[in-house]
């Protein structure tokens, strides 16, 4: 059976680990891990605990189920009346998680055309944040990963199969052998891949990972199986502090250098990334901020064998893992005359993609980590987001508007949210935490390594992040809806003795590089103009 | 009387039995006020509500008096963490959990499915030659009571002691029962924790696996609780989760009863007792309202702004029938996909006995439905308790033909 828990809803009530102890853990006070892909013996637990979750995000054996809620619009979508929901051609180009959700949705929703997905990778969609959690500590099979019951999806499966163009006029996707798929409508979801070591040769060494896909993760999993030396981590965002967590709970030395001056500060500011550091080393964690890797150094056999650093020391490591943060795969539509480039394919809120000259196409639609989108909540800045619950929320909406009319189609309006363990801590945010100018804890205590932390952004609040306090999200999420006012000025429970807005130095324009999962791309005039963009060399 | 409120109309004991369509009534205005209290009854309100920090769970008498006068603490003790805000409550409860639940101890609950299951086949059969019973005293009351002594290590020559104390403590909770109950609750009380302050000095002095023991010699890794908030937690224990299971077996019988339909499908299939116990929380939850939640700050919602100070009361079991989070929401459908609702509460004071309810329940309708003949009702609606919080049937007087026997007999 196969299990999907929903940890952007998950806040840690922990019943399901009551109900079925086997497949569920709490290695912390809120982190959950499970194995999704219990055996059959366990199903009687895994129903029982899919029951009692009192958020119901727990999916078994399903990726597009039921909606809890009344929903906003019209649902099922109505027919545009051109027989398209019957016998159209949808092609779907990305098959993870976004696209095989957007192809669920588009069968729960009653399209009965024909469906195509095509994807790079030859294995059985799977789904990722297991990979640098329960899977690299060994607790959980590899082969655990695959995402549910997609067999029973009617569907073509074009898997191992590489698109290499998008010919928009005449409605052909061309692939790596040469063939062509035609579509009537299209959805952009080929998501994004590791960046790489930038140093081909040094990258190529024996010893030197990175951590996107099953491969690498079996890769990264047996070196820290058989190994017993130093690791070395480039890179402090979420990947690279989630694999130097398994490293120190496995036991291992591990070093993470980290360009700049703490951990997660990409994402989160300097300010929550240096109680971040404060973590990593109360766990035995290296960590050298502002510290940059020159060089990757190998022995006679081409095994890694040190990293030269920018503080002028040589460190011995056995395995280093690039944690650089994401490339975005758009190379295939660089001559398509799409609105494409490093940042993604930019959309409008209903996943439509917009042309070259910034024209909103009708055929084509785009969900996942390649999408880049406008919010409102944010000054209508286009957001380019690397989430697993933004793939979910924008692919159901994406497919929703394929097989809709024009007075009937969804807009993405959600508020980002992610997640991440490390450390034993759950980490969870909402909002823009990069969309700020300062920062105060509002709740609970950071010596404990529980609170609230609130962000605002010109006397509004624009994100909140919580370490171990994830029942709070959602009040929090609702003052970002609403604009309320920063700093919170309120009575509650929990508050701290003082409550001193700081500076929250998040980076003032973010490097594609520097491993952050939600930025704000802009919308100055230089990214306005439509250029062709080609890929960084 | 048509000035009464439909508040008062709902804790109007008249209305006891069936306070549904004065919910319907009550959704009306989803924020309403009623003398000084703020009565809160749709989904969605209720649901930010239970994840807003400017509510407190401390009651005013709480504060001014020193000791608890709440029915979930012993008289002289501090309140217990139900009645408790952060960093205190979470504290107590990370503690207590550290010995119940996940992270450490995730078998805990599950480990007692054996134990629980021979102390139901041991009532049931205690109903042979029998053609009529009440389920609230000959079942659902001594079920939880025996479960709770299992968990916290009680000794089984003590259960009977304990279960008078149980049902001293419990009787009072009913605004009805007067100055002679309130009496023997004080006297149960002082008895009780003594007891456990006894039984907590020798499971010191010799630890024996059970939860008393685990939380007596806790190391303090997670934070420290004193010896009076222990005492406090294991009271509570005992009073909040037994009166509301008593609640949701006998709730759950006498909605089987009502459904013959869905009785049979039980019969046939006890996989079905899972979903069923889920809808059954949403359709007769046995804590019908949290009562007393303080606003520690002006509170805009729904339109309303609830006032700094003002006593808020929300509506649980209204909120699981409204229609707009629940198709159809007084129909009992245990197939109902949509299994969110608020029986156990939310945020921070979510059940933290949640996990034990389920499995008595489970436990006890699975096998009520399979070993009972031709059960039947014999008054509908049953006699009911006082209570409109924990609402629920003061006895369920059933017939039946006979007994089969237990399948593991």
């Amino acid at each position: 059976m196969r299990v999907v828990v929903d940890l952007t809803r998950c806040q840690g009530y922990g019943q399901c680990v009551f109900a079925a102890p086997g497949v569920f853990a709490m290695p912390g006070q809120e982190a959950l891990l499970y194995d999704p892909d219990p055996s059959d013996e366990q199903r009687e637990h895994v129903l029982r605990a899919q029951a009692a979750c009192p958020v119901q995000a727990i999916h078994v054996d399903r990726l597009a189920g039921h909606v809890p809620g009344p929903r906003p619009y019209p649902y099922p979508a109505a027919d545009a009346g051109d027989g398209f929901r019957r016998s159209g051609r949808i092609v779907i180009v990305g098959a993870s998680l976004a696209g095989v959700r957007a192809a669920a949705v588009l069968r729960r929703d009653g399209f009965t055309g024909s469906l195509t997905l095509i994807g790079d990778e030859s294995h059985e969609p799977y789904d990722r944040p297991p990979l640098s959690k329960q899977v690299l500590t060994g607790r959980m099979p590899l082969d655990h990963t695959t995402l549910p019951r997609l067999r029973d999806l009617d569907a073509e499966w074009l898997l191992g199969q590489r698109a290499t163009g998008l010919d928009v006029a005449g409605k052909r996707v061309r692939l790596a052998d040469g063939r062509e798929v035609e579509f009537d409508r299209l959805l952009i979801a080929t998501g994004a891949r590791a960046r790489p070591w930038p140093d081909e040769a040094e990258a190529a060494l024996d010893g030197v990972c990175v951590l996107r896909t099953i491969e690498d993760a079996t890769r990264l999993r047996r070196r820290l199986e058989t190994g017993n030396g130093r690791v070395l981590v480039i890179g402090a965002g979420f990947t690279g502090s989630e694999v130097a967590s398994v490293c120190r709970e496995l036991g291992r030395p591990v070093t993470v250098a980290e360009r700049g001056a703490a951990p997660l500060a990409g994402a989160l500011g300097k300010v929550i990334g240096g109680i971040a550091a404060e973590i990593q080393r109360e766990h035995g964690v290296d960590l050298r901020c502002d510290t940059t890797v020159m060089g990757l150094d190998a022995d006679a056999d081409g095994r890694l064998r040190a990293a030269r650093l920018s503080d002028g020391t040589t460190l011995e490591a056995e395995t280093a893992v690039v944690a650089l943060g994401a490339v975005r795969n758009v190379e295939w539509l660089e001559d398509a005359g799409l609105a494409a480039g490093v940042w993604g394919v930019g959309c409008d809120a209903g996943c439509r993609v917009f042309d070259i000259n910034g024209v909103v196409t009708d055929d084509i639609f785009a969900a996942g980590d390649i999408a880049r989108f406008p919010h409102p909540a944010y000054e209508f800045q286009f957001l380019a987001l690397e989430h697993w619950g933004n793939a979910v929320a924008q692919a159901e909406i994406a497919a929703h508007n394929m097989v809709s009319d024009q007075t009937r189609r969804w807009a993405h309006l959600a508020l980002p949210v992610f997640w991440s363990n490390q450390f034993g801590i759950n980490i969870k945010s909402v909002g823009v935490p990069t969309f700020a100018d300062e920062v105060v804890i509002a709740q609970g205590s950071v010596a404990e390594r529980r609170f609230v932390a609130v962000y605002g952004y010109r006397g509004r609040v624009t994100a909140a992040v919580t370490f171990d306090q994830a029942m709070w999200l959602e009040f929090y999420q609702r003052m970002i809806e609403r604009a309320a006012p920063f700093p919170p000025d309120f009575a509650m429970v929990g508050r701290p003795a003082e409550m001193l807005p700081v500076p929250a130095e998040v980076p003032p324009r973010i490097g594609v590089a520097q491993g952050a999962t939600v930025v704000v791309t802009g919308h100055d005039p230089s990214e306005r103009r439509a250029t062709l963009v080609r890929r960084p060399q | 009387m048509a000035e009464r409120s439909v508040f008062k109309r709902i804790l109007d004991y008249s209305n006891r039995a069936d306070p549904y369509p004065l919910y319907a009534e009550l959704r009306e205005t989803p924020v309403v006020r009623d003398d000084g209290r703020y009565v809160v009854s749709t989904y969605r309100e209720i649901v930010e509500l239970l994840h807003d920090p400017r509510i407190s769970s401390i009651r005013e008498e709480d504060v001014a008096g020193g000791g608890s006068a709440g029915e979930e603490s012993l008289p002289g003790l501090p309140p217990a963490f139900i009645r408790r805000d952060p960093p205190d409550h979470d504290r107590i409860r990370r503690v207590a959990m550290r010995h119940f639940g996940p992270p450490r101890s995730p078998g805990r609950v599950e480990g007692l499915r054996g134990a629980l299951s021979e102390i139901v086949v041991g009532l049931i059969d205690g109903f042979a030659g029998r053609t009529q019973v009440d389920v609230v005293d000959d079942f659902a009351y001594p079920l939880p009571v025996t479960a709770i002594c299992r968990l916290l290590g009680v000794p089984t020559e003590d259960e009977s002691r304990f279960r008078v104390w149980a049902s001293a403590l419990v009787e009072a909770i009913d605004p009805r029962a007067g100055a002679a109950a309130e009496r023997r609750r004080v006297e149960a009380g002082l008895e009780l924790r003594a007891y456990l302050n006894e039984l907590a000095e020798a499971r010191l002095r010799q630890p024996s696996g059970d939860l008393l023991s685990a939380l007596v010699t806790d190391d303090g890794a997670e934070g420290a609780m004193s010896r009076d908030e222990l005492l406090s937690t294991a009271s509570l224990l005992l009073v909040a989760g037994h009166e509301t299971t008593v609640n949701l077996i006998t709730n759950g019988m006498l909605t089987l009863l009502r459904h013959p339909a869905e009785l049979d499908r039980l019969r046939r299939d006890p996989g079905r007792v899972v979903p069923l116990v889920e809808e059954l929380l949403r359709y007769e939850p046995p804590v019908q309202m949290l009562p007393q939640r303080i606003a520690l700050d002006d509170i805009e919602i729904a339109g309303t702004t609830i006032p700094k100070g003002a006593t808020i009361t929300l509506v649980l079991a209204a909120a699981d029938r409204d229609p707009g989070r629940f198709p159809e929401p007084d129909r009992f459908d245990p197939d109902r996909a949509d299994k969110e609702h608020l029986g156990f509460g939310g945020g921070i004071h979510f059940c933290f006995g949640a996990p034990l309810a389920r499995l008595e329940t489970q436990l006890a309708l699975s096998a009520l439905a399979s070993r009972l003949e031709n059960p039947r009702l014999v008054a509908d609606p049953p006699p009911y308790r006082e209570n409109a919080a924990l609402r629920g049937p003061r006895h369920l007087l059933i017939e039946f033909d006979g007994i089969v026997p237990s399948p593991g007999t």
